[in-house]
């Protein structure tokens, strides 16, 4: 059985097919990308996975349990982190806090203990706050640890949503196009981040991506979907060079 | 039956008043996404201008009512230069407060200037009634009804079919783009802000002959026409209207058929029970944030 | 300026950050335990209100300044927390139990609002707040058998331990006091920990948050639930102080008077609820003042400046028409508000942090660090 699974996923709005009976299978360990033009459904696969649409038909899994109907929230707590295409940080908080929020689902503690800020509370707050620091270490976040997000710039928050994502310490991590605005070194910097989670952390990671060297350099299998079906699957050489494929972004 | 058909009429005619200052807020709404908690105020700082012309200074009705909206008109931009423009763009919690702080200052020297007495308009139709059948309607109900059909079509119109019109709604769409496009929108928001006020001073003077102009009229009924605006869906121009008229007949049945006391709070359970429902009110638009 | 070496994670958690605070606070502390045996009566019962206001301010900070979720319905909390002091008082139940059932009733209507509340944002939320608040008002208007209707109840002096504190006493200063430091130290502790941070979260952006595993439902409703218990408490001391409650006492426009507190004080800080409250309760003495001792010192400044006292005692009479004008009040609260939203969003203690940064910086301050940035195009409609 594949780590996490879509079958037969479809979403659509009236009329508009915006994904239409789309399967595709995520290897434990494997990065995975998700290509296509604009408006092919790629951000919307993401969204129906962590639950912001919910499917017309089909159904997820992952570690072989039937994710299509938990609530939102706990798609996190199962251990699927994402990051947004054009993010979404708390805005008005640190940087610090903003990683905290995403030690949110291994929090255990309650209402009551936390008014008193019990010694349980306490130590579990040295733990996230333990964890976060090597999250900022691990993505050279050091400078910023105590600036406002709404402050700094747009390369930087790009790096803090992924690293939002991973205090989570989550087992799939979903990337929404992590380098678009960034620029040539940005992007060098964010693909060896990548290759690091996957080889160093041990994360799973599907990404939707335009730039084509970035899912090169990084992925280990490719999907091409238009108008929100699977165009291709196989080896990013492949699927680049797959006539549909080049039929789809050439416009044929 | 008689009368149920009488307080119909009574309930449409106050939810016509209700949508009149509703409609103020939804076009200023619709233009500068600005929640004007003053609009009541404003109607009532139009009552006392009118009044002032009419009664004190025994114009003509017709050219007191028309003087005093004008002059209400050039009040709505002053405000809006000097209290709602520099804040533009910031968090709408910042610009509701200015707009309650607006009102604030505008009851209280309303009370300062006209004192706290119960002032009246004499007016053409205060007196007279329609009689259909054994049914009675007032003139200054009717002239209610008549006056928010021709002003509604009147914004329509002005919505719909003048340039100015279109520029508006423009800008009520994105703010940003219409500047880019070459549209002046300092001054469409000036202009919106001029037209709230001149209907807000239309629903003023309407309403004197029935309810009276006190320096607080504009506070109670600015409270109900926020439910009727919010009803209607905010940012919906016939829905303020129609939400208006059901707040109005909702009230006036509650008060002739239900207990003493449902009559003040049944349009807030009726409000409450609908956002339940439809948290967008009964004409809003569902616009989910795109991620 | 000081600069913070950090070498353990307590660093980060820790109430006060260094030592100065400590000093600070400490001699805060000591003033306000000294107060009642220095000041006249007249200010302490002022201080009383102070604290309730600054109670209620903080609650309202939780709800709006961290959680994000606006409200014009905190007077109908505060009510409902006087109200069932006033009730349960009269059946002999003693102070500390129905002062914890007045928190506790007041947090669960407080969560009960929260889940229609939910699918609301911005002004749908704001009307529905009020539409709550005004409800509750015709309630205790209306259910005579309970609050009396309009006649409104008396409210006995508290009674600690078999002591009666009447409410001038230092000792029910000390009480409201109490209540407050309370209060704002179980708020600090729960914006340390991980609640705080899931409220700040929803306040910036709700679907980020639910992606990161936060139930934003649960957290919302948790919210009010923390807000309006924390306004019941308040409500008890409030029903206290004044000894007699009626429903006209809690109109809308207390609500806004709380709004008003953490809007001048400045919308994301604790010390903003306190100034905010010092604030709001200082202005009707100051308009006693206004009314009795200006005339007198702007027609001796006259004087001075070679008026004759014909024309002394004219502007003497002319002031004081002005001071005891009916709506004085209502004109000084709205430009308050105006001038503060206007030039002031961060509030008072935004204000103290400027000044702070001017000094440490000095000569290099640059007025644009505390600039706003206008978002024209981010659209709250599509929330």
């Amino acid at each position: 059985m594949s780590y996490f699974r879509a079958e037969n996923l479809s979403l659509h709005f009236g009329g508009l097919k915006a994904v239409d009976a789309v399967s595709f299978a995520v290897e434990k360990g494997e990065i995975l990308s998700i290509i296509g033009p604009n408006g092919a459904g790629k951000s919307s696969i993401f969204n129906l996975i962590s639950r912001i649409y919910r499917p017309t038909s089909g159904r997820i899994f992952f570690e072989d349990q039937d994710i299509t109907e938990e609530p939102p929230y706990d798609i996190a707590r199962l251990g699927i982190a994402r990051t947004f295409q054009n993010i979404e940080l708390f805005e008005n908080a640190t940087v610090l806090s903003n990683l905290l929020v995403g030690r949110h689902r291994h929090s255990t503690t309650q209402l009551w203990q936390e008014l008193l800020f019990l010694p349980s509370v306490r130590a579990n707050e040295k733990v996230h706050r333990r964890r976060v620091e090597q999250v900022i270490e691990f993505l050279d976040l050091e400078p910023y640890r105590d600036k406002l997000i709404s402050g700094l710039p747009y390369g930087v928050r790009k790096v803090i949503e992924l690293a939002r994502a991973l205090c989570s310490e989550p087992k799939l991590i979903l990337l929404d196009e992590p380098s678009s605005g960034l620029n040539v070194e940005e992007t060098d910097d964010m693909s060896f981040w990548i290759r690091d989670l996957k080889n160093e952390l041990g994360v799973t990671v599907l990404m939707v991506e335009h730039d084509m060297s970035l899912v090169n350099r990084v992925s280990d299998r490719v999907i091409a979907l238009n108008y929100g079906r699977v165009l291709t699957m196989g080896s990013p050489a492949e699927v680049q060079h797959h006539p549909d494929v080049v039929a789809a972004y050439l416009g044929a | 039956m008689l009368d149920f058909v009488q307080q119909l009429v009574s309930g449409v005619a106050l939810g016509c008043v209700y949508g009149l200052i509703a409609l103020g807020f939804v076009l200023v709404y619709k233009a500068t996404e600005v929640v004007n908690f003053a609009q009541g105020d404003l109607m009532m700082l139009g009552g006392f201008f009118a009044f002032t012309f009419i009664g004190m200074m025994g114009l003509n009705y017709w050219v007191g009512f028309a003087g005093a909206v004008a002059a209400m008109a050039l009040f709505g931009m002053v405000a809006e230069r000097v209290v709602v423009r520099p804040i533009l763009g910031y968090p709408q919690f910042s610009i509701i407060m200015a707009t309650i702080g607006l009102g604030y200052f505008l009851r209280s020297i309303a009370g300062m200037i006209w004192g706290t007495d119960d002032l009246k308009i004499e007016t053409p139709f205060s007196q007279g009634v329609l009689r259909v059948g054994s049914l009675v309607l007032a003139h200054d109900k009717l002239s209610v009804i008549a006056a928010t059909v021709i002003l509604c079509t009147l914004l329509w119109l002005f919505f719909n079919k003048t340039t100015l019109g279109t520029a508006m709604r423009a800008s009520s769409e994105n703010m940003l783009a219409a500047y880019y496009m070459g549209i002046p929108v300092k001054r469409v928001v000036s202009i919106v802000w001029a037209i709230s006020a001149a209907v807000a001073t239309c629903a003023g003077v309407l309403l004197a002959p029935i309810t009276f102009i006190h320096s607080n009229v504009g506070l109670a009924l600015g409270l109900k026409a926020f439910p009727a605006a919010v009803l209607g869906g905010f940012g919906s121009i016939p829905g303020a209207v129609v939400g208006g008229v059901l707040i109005g007949v909702i009230e006036s049945m509650a008060g002739f058929y239900l207990a003493e006391g449902w009559k003040d709070v049944a349009p807030y359970i009726v409000l409450l029970a609908v956002l339940l429902l439809k948290p967008e009110g009964l004409f809003g638009l569902h616009v989910r944030k795109k991620v | 300026m000081r600069f913070l070496f950090k070498t353990d994670y307590e660093d980060d958690i820790r109430l006060f950050p260094h030592s100065g605070y400590f000093v600070s606070y400490g001699l805060l502390l000591a003033v306000l335990l000294i107060a009642p045996y220095v000041l006249s009566s007249y200010v302490m019962s002022q201080l009383v209100f102070v604290c309730i206001y600054a109670t209620v301010g903080v609650a309202l900070l939780i709800l709006t300044g961290f959680t994000g979720q606006a409200s014009l319905g905190h007077a109908a909390f505060l009510a409902i927390g006087a109200y069932t002091a006033a009730y349960l008082q009269k059946y002999n139940v003693p102070f500390p139990i129905y002062f914890l059932a007045a928190g506790v009733l007041t947090g669960l209507i407080g969560a009960m609002v929260g889940f229609p509340a939910l699918r609301l944002t911005g002004i749908y939320l704001v009307i529905a707040t009020i539409s709550f608040a005004l409800i509750v008002e015709e309630i205790l208007a209306r259910w005579e058998s309970v609050t009396n209707g309009n006649e409104g109840m008396r409210v006995k002096a508290v009674s600690l331990l078999g002591v009666t504190v009447s409410r001038d006493s230092p000792t029910f200063y000390f009480l409201c006091l109490a209540v407050l430091v309370l209060t704002i130290v179980g708020t600090l502790n729960l914006l340390r920990s991980p609640t705080g941070r899931a409220f700040v979260a929803i306040r910036d952006s709700e679907t980020a948050a639910r992606s990161m595993g936060v139930n934003v439902a649960l957290y919302k409703v948790k919210s009010y639930a923390i807000s309006a218990a924390i306004t019941g408490f308040a409500g008890v001391l409030f029903a206290h102080k004044l000894s007699f409650i009626s429903p006209e006492m809690f109109t809308l426009q207390l609500s806004i008077e709380f709004i008003i507190v953490i809007l001048i004080g400045g919308t994301f800080s604790l010390h903003g609820a306190v100034l905010g409250a010092i604030f709001i309760v200082m202005i009707d003495p100051f308009l006693t003042y206004l009314k009795d001792d200006m005339p007198g010192i702007i027609a001796g400044v006259a004087a001075t400046f070679g008026a004759g006292t014909q024309s002394a005692a004219n502007v003497q009479s002319k002031v004081a028409a002005f001071a005891s004008l009916n709506g004085l009040k209502g004109a000084i609260y709205g430009i308050i508000i105006v001038l503060f939203v206007l030039f002031e969003p961060l509030g008072l203690y935004g204000r103290w942090l400027k000044i702070k940064l001017f000094f440490q910086l000095f000569p290099l301050y640059k007025r644009a660090t505390f600039k706003r940035q206008k978002i024209y195009v981010k659209s709250e409609r599509n929330r």
